[in-house]
């Protein structure tokens, strides 16, 4: 992003001079502040859902930092803040419809609020800067501003009014509850101050863990080809594919247990830690599939041996990693689980090596 | 739907609490609760570790060893630099994503 963006209506000529959603401006006396729609257009539709399933997509769906008008604001109306992730922004101002505000968009690098705050770019200096950058004390009157309540990680409320005067009150964690909010008089039922993971949500995510799985899938599928159709005589494509067919299923099935089936029917699989509902679902899909399948090596207690060690470790793993995309994981959680799971992992994985090759090579009439 | 129990980091020291409430306006998990001018602990084990109530104590009462709870960014910081808090999730890194919210 060039510099331009941090101030789109200095720079008129800028690519980046009209961002999305804008509408119009808004006087202010810190000059024409852009105001924006607060409804869903198709763009912002299919922005939405690409944000879901492309990694690049998303990493470059941005908003200009700033301040923008929703509404007619005035000196009294009130300031929210927001990320420069565009779905951030989005959420918000389609949720200020109606209404008379202010928001306030800080630049953390196109990530959303609670990710930011994590990382400290939704952060107490950032804040503490974008006020000053965008003269809010010139354009309201009260020195107040609304932050979502995911961004307080990153935040230290006491701190930005010692630094810039503004008192930071912390909205619902959703912003479709600000209405709510704002009619009870900024006050947050408990309710809203809880983090929800739905099916739904935990269904949009799950595009983002099995896209990445299944390119690694590709690495995965040419290593069982390899070692299935590796002969005395060379690289054997029949082969390969009449013997490594079952591996590469049981590998789709543990992509389908441990990145799809396990994050969203994430209450019901037994067990609070990932690495175990993951390993469970993948010695159900494991056992599914050679339930479902009459491939000889399957009467090879080598080859049992071999999938039952790898596919469900690899389902755990997969699963494990969905512990970054949920509301209640915690790290000491999570580096618990790990330092667990990891040495196993590699121990299954190395006797699952063992195994096959041995299978291999007496094949080879070796063994 | 709860995660491991026993394991959170989290400290509250009572004494130090001047009850401001700004604990149970930032937690997300319900873990404090405000009885009379002091700051209770009612659910230890849903803490999540985000660091929001230690960051917004201007008493000082909380500590707690935050950080996010992401394996991928864990396995990413032990594969690159051997060491499971120098990992981010790289969300700018197709081989982790764990920023999907």
């Amino acid at each position: 992003m060039s510099d331009c963006c941090e101030n789109p209506s200095a720079a008129p000529s800028c690519c980046c001079a009209r961002p999305p959603n804008v509408c119009g401006s808004v006087s202010s006396p810190a000059g024409d502040i852009p105001q924006v729609r607060t409804t869903w257009s198709a763009a912002d539709r299919r922005g939405r859902v690409l944000c879901r399933v492309s990694n690049s997509f998303r990493m470059h769906y941005t908003v200009p930092p700033g301040l923008a008008a929703v509404g007619s604001p005035t000196a009294g109306s009130p300031v929210f803040v927001s990320a420069n992730y565009k779905l951030s922004f989005d959420h918000l101002r389609t949720s200020l419809a109606g209404m008379d505000a202010w928001v306030l968009v800080l630049d953390t690098k196109g990530i959303n609020v609670w990710c930011a705050a994590g990382k400290g770019t939704f952060g107490t200096q950032e804040l503490v800067r974008r006020i000053a950058s965008v003269k809010l004390g010139d354009v309201v009157s009260h020195r107040r501003v609304i932050l979502p309540q995911l961004g307080a990680p990153g935040v230290t409320a006491h701190g930005v009014k010692r630094a810039s005067g503004f008192t930071v009150a912390y909205g619902p964690v959703y912003a479709r509850d600000i209405p709510a909010y704002l009619s009870a008089g900024c006050r947050a039922s408990p309710e809203m101050r809880k983090t929800r993971f739905t099916l739904a949500d935990r269904l949009v995510l799950t595009p983002m863990e099995v896209l990445p799985a299944l390119r690694h899938y590709l690495w995965l599928a040419a290593v069982i080809l390899l070692v299935f159709g590796l002969c005395p005589q060379g690289i054997m494509f029949v082969p390969a594919l009449r013997q490594g067919w079952l591996f590469l299923a049981l590998g789709l099935a543990a992509i389908a247990t441990g990145s799809f089936l396990t994050p969203l029917l994430l209450p019901w699989v037994p067990f609070r830690s990932f690495a175990l509902k993951g390993w469970l679902m993948g010695v159900a899909g494991t056992g599914a599939l050679q339930l479902s399948t009459s491939h000889s090596m399957l009467a090879d207690p080598l080859i049992l041996a071999s999938a039952y060690l790898f596919f469900p470790v690899l389902s755990s793993y997969l699963a494990l990693n969905f512990t970054g995309c949920t509301t209640f994981t915690s790290k000491s959680g999570v580096k618990r689980e790990l330092r667990l799971a990891l040495p196993l992992y590699v121990a299954g994985i190395a006797l699952s090596a063992t195994a096959v090759v041995i299978y291999r090579l007496r094949q080879w009439g070796l063994g | 739907m709860r995660y491991l129990q026993d394991v959170v980091t989290l400290r509250y020291a009572a004494d130090k609490c001047v009850g401001c409430g700004r604990c149970t306006e930032v937690c997300p998990q319900a873990v404090f609760a405000l009885q009379g001018r002091k700051a209770v602990v009612t659910d230890l084990d849903a803490c999540i570790e985000c660091g929001a109530c230690r960051r917004n104590c201007a008493a000082g009462a909380i500590s707690v060893d935050a950080g996010v709870g992401c394996a991928a960014a864990f396995i990413n910081g032990i594969l690159r630099f051997g060491d499971a808090d120098k990992g981010t999730c790289d969300c700018g890194d197709s081989s982790s994503d764990c920023c999907g919210g």
